[in-house]
């Protein structure tokens, strides 16, 4: 059963690309690609990767499609037909395809326990993790602490492309030539004259918040943690942004306070790993932060989640304000 | 099961070069973007593959259940943070991309290089 409805998934998700591609409207790429990728968040799922499965769900079909929409109102929903040459570009994919078919022959069998990627850090990781780290899942132990310097390198990745969309949006056009200007026609009312989007959305938006502290601080326990929570929460002030007007929601969360929360999770995160060091232990060692070691790794644990959930927050929404602002001014 | 792994394979690799053909084919930089997250997105899929064993459960442990068997966890925690950094890489090429409409007035990639050759 579970083999038929992965392949219904893959076969699904191969039309929809295929879809996406072919459309000339953009706008009806970006809600394909939205589709696309809560399929792929549900072959994930039935691929054991519950984590990955959250995140595709939250920040593919939500944050991303948000995104698209935003640089769509600003920039134009149709495609113009190509003119360059598709016979050429055709035969590079196939010929590509082919090569990247023909070697598929030569991967491990699916599932195989003795593949050779199960077959070097990953056991120690599931082996050590109840005795050193004593949290059930295993991914957020991972995430967080044996491998705390990728995960504090992402954090500072998501923090940068923060700072370079504000940067790029903080300049303001040189000239006014070319498209006309886009305005709406009440920018500020958001969906207030809109009766069941206002009900309805002013009901879901606690439980959404509420859900996305659930993930954050419920991430040792099950399948969440801080980047999963800080998509949800962000998707929740979104949609406060859309029912009730921009400025609204800026007023509830201004740009100066979400600036601030890009860095300050980052330099949480940082921070934690020098008090390790200050406390006589490696960066980002969190054994010493408490008596016992097992209790001062939950406490890094939980401190770095928080660090990292306050910067996706502040960067997704900053991101999403800038976006917002450009079309309206 | 073999068959099943197979297909998995076999879809990341179309997903790959429906990716690939939007980002060499299409002139419109948007609809590139979007290509290059449905390559993106076929990455992922390789890797979560690979990260499945037979009989496996999600790499959590449950209180009075010995014994089980967990699909690999390295490979979901490399794909859990590569999934945020390609939004944000995402979102930062959707601010370059606004900025040039701004500046050209046009998204084409042939409106662009016909300014750029005046």
């Amino acid at each position: 059963m579970t083999v038929l409805f992965g392949v219904f998934l893959l076969t699904l998700m191969v039309i929809t690309a295929l879809a996406i591609v072919r459309t000339p409207n953009l706008f009806v790429a970006v809600i394909l690609t939205s589709i696309f990728s809560l399929l792929m968040a549900s072959n994930f799922f039935l691929l054991d990767a519950a984590d990955v499965a959250l995140t595709e769900a939250a920040i593919g079909a939500g944050i991303s499609t948000v995104l698209f929409l935003g640089a769509l109102a600003l920039t134009g929903d149709h495609e113009r037909a190509s003119t360059s040459n598709r016979l050429l570009a055709m035969s590079v994919v196939a010929v590509t395809a082919l090569i990247v078919i023909y070697a598929t022959f030569d991967k491990p069998r699916f599932g195989d326990p003795l593949a050779p990627v199960h077959q070097h850090v990953s056991p120690w990781y599931l082996e050590r993790t109840p005795e050193v780290i004593d949290i059930p899942n295993v991914v957020t132990a991972v995430l967080a602490s044996f491998r705390g310097y990728d995960t504090l390198g992402e954090v500072f990745v998501v923090f940068t492309a923060g700072i370079g969309v504000l940067f790029l949006f903080g300049a303001r056009p040189m000239h006014k030539s070319g498209s006309p200007e886009i305005k709406t026609t009440a920018p500020d009312l958001g969906l207030r004259h809109y009766l069941i989007p206002r009900v309805v959305g002013r009901l879901l938006i606690p439980f959404i918040l509420l859900f996305g502290l659930y993930v954050q601080f419920h991430g040792d326990y099950g399948p969440g943690g801080g980047f999963q929570a800080g998509a949800i929460v962000a998707v929740a002030v979104i949609l406060y942004a859309l029912l009730e007007g921009e400025a609204q929601a800026l007023r509830v969360l201004p740009q100066r306070v979400l600036t601030g929360l890009m860095a300050a999770g980052a330099l949480l995160y940082g921070a934690v790993g020098v008090a390790g060091m200050l406390l006589g232990g490696n960066f980002l060692d969190y054994s010493v932060l408490a008596a016992n070691p097992i209790t001062g790794q939950h406490i890094g644990i939980l401190l770095i989640e928080a660090g990292v959930g306050i910067t996706v927050t502040g960067v997704l929404l900053s991101v999403f304000h800038a976006f917002a602002a450009r079309g309206t001014h | 099961m073999q068959l099943l792994g197979l297909y998995h394979y076999w879809v990341f690799a179309v997903l790959l070069m429906v990716g690939f053909y939007a980002v060499i084919a299409k002139p419109n930089l948007i609809k590139k973007l979007i290509g290059l997250s449905i390559f993106q997105s076929a990455v992922f899929l390789l890797y979560i593959t690979m990260s499945k064993v037979e009989g496996g459960t999600a790499p959590i442990f449950q209180e009075g259940v010995e014994n089980q068997i967990f699909s690999n966890p390295l490979p979901e925690v490399l794909i859990l943070t590569a999934i945020v950094v390609g939004i944000s890489t995402t979102a930062l090429g959707l601010g370059i991309v606004v900025r040039i409409k701004e500046e050209y007035g046009s998204i084409e990639e042939h409106d662009i290089q016909e300014i750029d050759q005046r």
